[in-house]
């Protein structure tokens, strides 16, 4: 028989990035609440940094998230080049292009592997698994330090990237720089091709519910990741200047917490809306891996974000070794290399200016936003998260999928609603510098 | 030897000091193997409710929730290590202590500024006592190591007290000054092989401030370049907000 009464509340929601709460409550059958609060401390980012020099942003803002923040980086950077009138170079465009790639790479495998991967070989956390797969435990962490063996020699280091900044790179990668990097990405395949197997042999919940995706779209070939149009399935595209008209933040009548929605009363951002958008762009190996697995767009599964993260990765890794090789062909310019600091030598021209970066980080289409005055000072600073822009989303999905599984016992309906908020790859340290935070 | 128990505890924070751990790659098995870990709800959903041998504490103090945590955390632990900027110095999350602290909550929150208390940002020795300090935004993992060892042999762990430049020199950095650019390097704890120098960019001075810094001698070198001193404290407070707290 179904369960009639149900009292949910796990507390701390573990294996996710930041602190979470999931509540369900259903009396009689009936969904009473169901909601995923938000109970990180709040930081206060876009406050802190009103009055500071926009050379200081991009080092302020990447420590909003120590994850994604080559991600956050990029898009500071990105909004930080808008307001000041700068064009980066195509040879700046490549290497950031790059840097993203490992980014997601790099982000994705760790969820894959270490947050996802005990639900479904059903363990608590990857400490069991250490003796229980030992092979597949070393081989995320071997995969993971290679991402983070190239991210150092790119950019110093990945978490709070050193050398990528408004103007371009303090350092470029020298000639043997490029081979180190070339190599160790490519003895990544083999361990990439095991990666894939494994993952095709887990099974993820059935579950479906129609929602709008947006994400990056734009008119190349290329799968648009650093810059483009924001789209969505609902067939709406706007430029990244329109962000406020994608979000439209608001607040939900039962609580301070602010959501945002599209078309419909939520929509979705992370490696499944883009997928579902831009398919056709991905290159013929992650195609090779969708079909394998089975994922076709558009997918419905939000579970299946997990799957969507596994063909980004093959997709990122072939993508960045494609770039690795035409720089190996073509040089780098070292002329290119700058020294900024906080500009006082003046190189680079301030101006008064508003500047609009929209960049596509692991868990979804991140926005940064700034007005600077004339002397280059923040005057405004706002930063719409992923994770902020998914919150709703999660929790429609959580009261579609509450009463589907009522027939089972508590546990797993605990299990599975943690399953599905971690499928999203929540990333609560981000969102908590936003609105988007409840206290019970 | 029983492997001591361990715990990792997140305040105000990015995670990221949390992730170098991770990023030590199949080396962080060795490392592992040494201790129990009992409590990391980033990664584990394991739970831990008596004594832990030792503690590691990333993010900085904001609210009473953080207080009460952290001084409960503090009853039940033998050491208690501080991980990472935030938590040995306040961080970039000091740089709120800037502003008035209404101010900014409604900057951010706007109306609803109520529904979300703030106090001061703290280090984590300015609520409950310390026993070892892991310096820098994010932590360096060769240091980290070197303290856990000092942490098993049961021997204290002496921060570098001299300054960035030292290491600098060594590394062969061109100095930023010469470059044209200020540095906060003359007057911040080295320990990090100078990272960001090494990289092209300047010193932000996460992993704080010497404890006898050459005052006068910097003054002379912002004179040399004719940089404002404004400048220079600017910078300072982007880490270093909270030592202002006594």
């Amino acid at each position: 028989m179904a369960i009639q009464n149900l009292n949910i509340n796990v507390e701390y929601l573990t294996r996710v990035e930041g602190h979470g709460n999931i509540v369900i409550n259903v009396k009689e059958g009936k969904i009473e609440t169901c909601k995923l609060e938000i109970v990180e401390a709040p930081r206060f980012f876009e406050g802190m940094l009103r009055g500071r020099s926009i050379f200081e942003a991009q080092h302020i803002t990447s420590r909003i998230c120590g994850i994604c923040a080559c991600g956050h980086t990029l898009a500071s950077i990105q909004a930080a080049e808008d307001a000041l009138g700068i064009i980066p170079t195509s040879q700046t465009i490549k290497l950031r292009k790059l840097l993203l790639d490992l980014e997601m790479l790099d982000s994705h495998l760790l969820h894959i592997y270490l947050l996802v991967a005990p639900d479904l070989l059903g363990v608590k956390s990857f400490v069991p698994l250490i003796n229980s797969h030992n092979e597949v435990v070393r081989r995320a962490l071997r995969m993971k330090k290679k991402c983070n063996d190239v991210c150092d020699i790119l950019v110093g280091r990945h978490v709070h990237p050193i050398s990528a900044i408004v103007g371009g790179f303090t350092k470029l990668p020298e000639e043997k720089d490029i081979e180190n990097m070339l190599g160790l990405l490519q003895g990544m395949r083999p361990d990439m091709e095991a990666t894939v197997e494994l993952f095709s042999k887990l099974k993820f919940p059935d579950f479906e519910r129609d929602t709008e995706y947006v994400g990056l779209v734009s008119d190349d070939d290329e799968y648009p990741l650093l810059s483009g149009d924001i789209g969505s399935t609902d067939n709406i595209r706007l430029s990244k200047h329109d962000y406020r008209k994608i979000t439209n933040e608001f607040i939900v009548p039962h609580s301070t917490a602010k959501r945002t929605k599209l078309s419909r009363e939520s929509y979705a951002v992370g490696a499944l809306a883009r997928f579902n958008l831009n398919y056709d762009k991905l290159l013929s190996e992650a195609r090779r891996v969708a079909e394998m697995i089975g994922l076709k767009p558009k997918c419905i599964n939000p579970f299946l974000n997990t799957a969507a993260q596994l063909v980004e990765c093959v997709h990122c890794l072939e993508h960045a070794i494609g770039i690795l090789e035409e720089f190996k062909k073509s040089k780098i310019n070292y002329d290119e290399e700058i020294v900024v600091g906080l500009n006082e030598n003046r190189k680079i021209p301030v101006i008064e200016g508003n500047g609009v970066g929209a960049v596509e980080v692991p868990r979804g289409i991140l926005f940064h936003n700034y007005q600077t005055d004339e002397k280059g000072c923040i005057r405004y600073a706002n930063c719409v998260i992923p994770t902020n822009q998914n919150t709703g989303n999660i929790e429609y999905d959580l009261k579609k999928l509450i009463p589907e599984i009522l027939d089972r016992n508590e546990e797993e309906i605990t299990l599975l609603s943690e399953m599905l908020v971690r499928a999203y790859d929540p990333c609560i340290s981000c969102s908590t510098h936003l609105l988007n935070i409840k206290f019970m | 030897m029983k492997k001591p128990k361990i715990a990792f505890f997140d305040f105000a924070c990015c995670e990221g000091c949390q992730l170098q751990v991770a990023n030590m790659g199949e080396g962080v098995l060795d490392v592992l193997a040494a201790f129990d870990v009992v409590e990391w709800r980033e990664v584990m959903s394991e739970k831990w409710d008596k004594k832990y041998d030792v503690a590691i504490i990333e993010g900085s103090i904001t609210d009473n929730h953080a207080v009460e945590r952290i001084t409960k955390i503090r009853k039940k632990a033998n050491i208690l290590i501080a991980y990472g900027s935030c938590a040995t110095i306040g961080g970039v999350n000091g740089m709120k202590n800037n502003f008035e602290l209404d101010d900014i909550r409604k900057y951010v929150y706007g109306e609803s500024y109520k529904f979300f208390p703030t106090e001061l940002t703290k280090a984590v020795h300015q609520v409950v006592k310390v026993d070892y300090f892991v310096n820098g935004c994010p932590v360096y993992i060769p240091e980290f190591v070197a303290i856990l060892k000092a942490v098993l042999q049961g021997i204290p762990y002496y921060v570098p007290d001299y300054a960035v430049c030292v290491e600098c020199k060594l590394n062969e950095n061109i100095c930023m000054y010469d470059k044209g650019v200020t540095c906060l390097g003359p007057v911040t704890r080295a320990g990090c092989n100078s990272w960001c120098i090494n990289n092209g960019n300047i010193c932000y001075g996460c992993r704080g401030m010497l404890s006898n810094p050459n005052e006068k001698s910097a003054r002379d070198v912002l004179a040399k370049y004719n940089i404002p001193i404004e400048l220079i404290i600017n910078k300072m407070n982007m880490y270093n907000k909270c030592r202002e707290i006594i």
